[in-house]
């Protein structure tokens, strides 16, 4: 493997963080995916994109853990990775959002992201109950943790708002923001920019950039939008129908005469 | 710091604050969640790092620093650390477009220029290649700036560091001590209903004398506090945030950020308030939606006691003799219903509030002094350090704006136009002597460009509209447009209102509906629609309005001389009137000429009988790009009243 690379504006990416091995994802009769493989860096912005079913979102339900492949394997940091448990894969420090939202409506939004913090929370049953000690300690952390997340999404105004009320472009910047509580290593984005308009696109957009850009965070992310996905990636993987048929960088990918008859249609030059 | 003990500069007072007030709390800001404080000794020191780092970077006595963000304590604090390093603080407005920021930066030739965040940074960094003399960017939020070239820019916090460590104190207090009273305080800008905004530079005696009558005038404390909301490159927040809060020594609370205002208003109860006339219809439009959908038992005690309030509530502030039983039973409403709609509002601890910048509906007006709101009103400009007239406690009227401030003098010349002299009148304009001349005579005397007169009786200053927007129609009767719109304005349906008719044979109107108010009489009323302009053009609506227009239309026929200003026609905008597209002033304050360019087409759709028009209307975005809108829009007709009929009959 080669080792890290020099984006152009400057950012220096790291060592591999996950790497997929020739993963093939069935469901009975149907192969979802087709002997897959690529790497995500340590501080990268990293895409999938593709057109409807190319088995982009089983993708990320494998690099989640969600989904087991019948072969190949996932190695993430150096070690390989059995099937586990959701919990266990947040646990080691990966958090996603999802293309349907998956709030919890009644909650507030400060409520809401606090449940991102589960993973931070050790204290038992009953110190949570009389709340004294480590549970009250921990529960100020938190707050802070998630206090610092409000501001950073710029969504004061909603603290204390059911998320049920709000409309989809700020519920999508919740939910972005409970996977950020988690203080993840890598951050999975599904489909973080569908169904909204110019103006929410661009303002999630730089949420990505600065999410990247502050925490260091690396992030995968699906996308649609091949406008979007272009002006914010590092390096882009194309699926079609099952298979990789491209990746790169969004220039080599843009050129690549493959990818273009697969999903940008036919060039007219 | 200097061995003079008297107060002439924001340097010696902030030293005086900082023994005087020591641990008092000068300013508080929501942060995290968290209401933060910090004492005056705390700012003096903040400050005093601030002006070391800036003397560091090479700032030079006599420089311009532009400052463009909303309000936050650092960004005041740096402003009077611009002061001690002998430089001028220039506030400019931060929802300005790059464009128009570029005149202001370029007019006032800023070296160095305190940015609060990225947005602000890449409008400075947009037009960075025509500021000539710019040289360092001072940016307070690090967010999203770390890949940005640092040749020029350096975060607010390591300019400190800087200062902390550059062991210049004694050239900073050498500077601080060569200011005086007549030195340059503060370069405002003026908003600009016409052309190019203004540069008025005023001196520390402007500010510092007008603050310290004013303080007096209303008994203003150093356990009084304010949040501090509005722009800060307007001159009255410099005046109540900066001049007042430094003579007086009161807290000035920050909100965390500009949508959670009305949070933060209730959180900190402020007891001096000041808001625009828009704040005010906007908060009862909101009571009065909520009460529409509260249930029958609240609306039925809201509207009992408020009728009670209405009566009773403005004799109980003007200190004038009340029965004893109706005095009970406003004290019950108080426990009931007022106390806890001030609470809702944030507005509980009010103990004098300031309305200003446009007329206000009397019935609003009276609808704050009833819950016992001192709800009062001031009359100013930024070429006078704001305060020209207001109206004392116990002389609380909606149709007067007041008596001269303490130390104004005042006079009304032949033809109607106010004029006004004071302490707090401004130096001049900034690089343009010709307008300072045609403004300020060798006197002293400020023309307002206003035109009013004094009540005999009670020496109040009335304003009946700008002097140069007073017209005559085509048939010679007298044509005051705001005198219409302010009346049409009163309902909360409407937002804003342009009225036509200088040297036309009748008058019309561009209406703005509010959409707050008709969004929610449209789902009482089970009207569907899918955006604003689609409201805007709704049939229903249009009856709504037309009878708002009619009943304007009866109540301007009442008085002799404007009768001839009914409207005759009218159209509903499709879209809002907005600063960005220049139709407005920062200050949201109506541009005449620009509308009346912009939309000649709808215009002579008013006036040449056609039953609709097509139009397609550029707007500019946030961030500046343009776009373009296309409506027909309707033309109404509205029934006008027959004094008018004669009037305007053909």
């Amino acid at each position: 493997m080669k080792d890290g690379y020099t984006t152009p504006d400057g950012r220096v990416i790291g060592d591999v963080v996950m790497e997929m091995k020739n993963i093939t994802l069935k469901f009975g009769g149907v192969t979802a995916i087709k002997d897959i493989s690529f790497d995500i860096r340590e501080g990268e912005i990293r895409a999938i994109i593709g057109p409807n079913g190319a088995g982009k979102s089983s993708m990320l339900n494998v690099i989640n853990g969600f989904y087991h492949p019948q072969e190949g394997e996932v190695w993430f940091r150096g070690e390989k990775r059995g099937p586990m448990k959701p919990h266990q894969i947040a646990r080691l420090g990966i958090a996603r959002t999802f293309q349907n939202i998956a709030l919890f409506s009644g909650m507030s939004t400060l409520d809401n992201i606090m449940t991102g913090r589960f993973t931070k929370m050790t204290s038992g049953l009953l110190a949570q109950a009389i709340w004294k000690g480590k549970a009250e300690r921990e529960e100020v952390e938190n707050r802070e943790v998630v206090e610092k997340i409000i501001d950073f999404l710029e969504i004061q105004s909603i603290r204390k708002t059911p998320v049920g009320r709000l409309p989809y472009g700020l519920q999508k910047r919740v939910e972005l923001g409970r996977a950020l509580a988690a203080e993840p290593k890598l951050l999975l984005l599904d489909e973080p920019m569908a169904g909204m308009n110019v103006e929410e696109k661009e303002d999630m957009s730089r949420f990505i950039l600065d999410v990247n850009d502050e925490f260091g965070t690396t992030i995968a992310l699906i996308e649609h939008d091949m406008g979007v996905v272009m002006d914010i990636s590092d390096r882009v993987v194309v699926m079609d129908y099952g298979a990789k048929i491209g990746d790169g960088t969004p220039d080599e990918v843009r050129k690549d005469q493959a990818v273009i008859d697969a999903y940008l249609g036919v060039s007219h030059d | 710091m200097s061995a003079s003990s008297a107060l002439d500069t924001f340097a010696q007072l902030l030293a005086s604050n900082a023994t005087r007030f020591k641990d008092r709390p000068a300013y508080r800001e929501k942060e995290f969640g968290i209401w933060q404080s910090w004492t005056w000794a705390e700012v003096a020191k903040e400050v005093h790092a601030m002006a070391c780092g800036l003397v560091e970077l090479g700032l030079v006595p006599g420089d311009h620093v532009a400052i463009i963000g909303s309000n936050r304590p650092h960004l005041y604090w740096s402003m009077a650390a611009i002061q001690c390093a002998g430089a001028v603080p220039v506030p400019v407005y931060q929802d300005s477009v790059a464009e128009e920021m570029a005149y202001v930066l370029d007019h006032c030739s800023a070296r160095f220029i305190m940015a609060e965040d990225q947005e602000q940074v890449d409008k400075v960094l947009e037009i960075g290649d025509r500021l000539q003399g710019l040289d360092r960017i001072i940016y307070l939020d690090p967010r999203g700036l770390r890949k940005y070239d640092h040749g020029k820019l350096i975060s607010l916090s390591d300019m400190q560091e800087l200062g902390r460590k550059a062991g210049n104190t004694a050239e900073v207090e050498a500077r601080s001590n060569a200011l005086t009273a007549d030195s340059p305080c503060v370069m405002l800008y003026t908003s600009g209903t016409t052309g190019r905004p203004k540069g008025v530079v005023l001196s520390n005696r402007n500010i510092i004398e007008t603050a310290r009558a004013t303080c007096e005038f209303d008994h203003l404390k150093t356990d009084d506090s304010i949040l501090a909301y509005l722009p800060m490159a307007w001159v009255g927040d410099f005046i109540f945030s900066v001049g007042q809060a430094y003579v007086s020594g009161f807290c000035v609370a920050c909100p965390e950020s500009a949508d959670t205002m009305q949070h933060d208003l209730r959180e900190i109860g402020p007891t001096y308030f000041f808001a625009p006339p828009r704040f005010f219809e906007g908060l009862l439009t909101n009571v009065m939606i909520r009460m529409e959908d509260a249930g029958r038992f609240k609306k039925w005690l809201f509207d009992h006691f408020m009728n009670h309030a209405k009566r009773i509530g403005p004799a109980l502030l003007d200190g004038k003799s009340v029965s004893g039983m109706d005095k009970l039973k406003y004290r019950l409403g108080n426990f009931l219903v007022y106390g806890p709609l001030k609470n809702t509002l944030g507005l509980s601890k009010v103990r004098v509030g300031y309305t200003a910048g446009e007329a206000i509906g009397p019935e609003i007006f009276d609808f704050y002094r009833a819950l016992g709101i001192n709800l009062k009103q001031l009359y100013g400009q930024t070429e006078a350090s704001v305060f020209i007239t207001q109206q004392p406690d116990g002389e609380v009227r909606a149709d007067t704006v007041g008596v001269p401030s303490p130390g104004v003098e005042l006079r009304i010349d032949d033809t109607g136009e106010v004029f006004y002299r004071s302490p707090g009148v401004f130096v001049e304009y900034f690089k343009n002597p010709e307008s300072t001349a045609s403004t300020k005579d060798a006197e002293g005397w400020v023309a307002t460009g206003d035109a009013g007169f004094i009540e005999p009786d009670t020496g109040h200053l009335r304003i009946i509209d700008r002097a140069k927007d007073v017209g005559k129609m085509a048939n010679g009767a007298m044509f005051a447009p705001k005198y219409v719109e302010n009346k049409l304005k009163f309902y909360p349906n409407i937002l804003e209102a342009v009225v036509f008719g200088s040297g036309r044979d009748m008058c019309t109107a561009f209406i703005n509906i509010d959409l707050t108010a008709v969004g929610n009489w449209a789902e009482r009323n089970n009207i569907a629609y899918a955006s604003y302009q689609e409201l805007a053009g709704h049939p229903k609506v249009y009856d709504m309005i037309r009878a708002h227009v009619e009943e304007v239309n009866a109540s301007v026929a009442q008085d002799e001389m404007l009768s001839g200003c009914q409207i005759h026609r009218f159209l509903i905008l499709h879209k809002q009137l907005d600063g960005d597209d220049g139709e407005l002033t920062r200050t949201m304050k109506v541009r005449r000429r620009i509308i009346e360019e912009k939309y000649a087409d709808l215009l002579g759709a008013l006036y040449d009988g056609s039953p609709s028009v097509f139009t397609e209307t550029e707007v500019t975005y946030e961030d500046g790009r343009k776009g373009k809108i296309s409506a027909t829009l309707t033309v109404g007709d509205a029934a006008t009243v027959d004094a008018s009929a004669q009037v305007a009959a053909q």
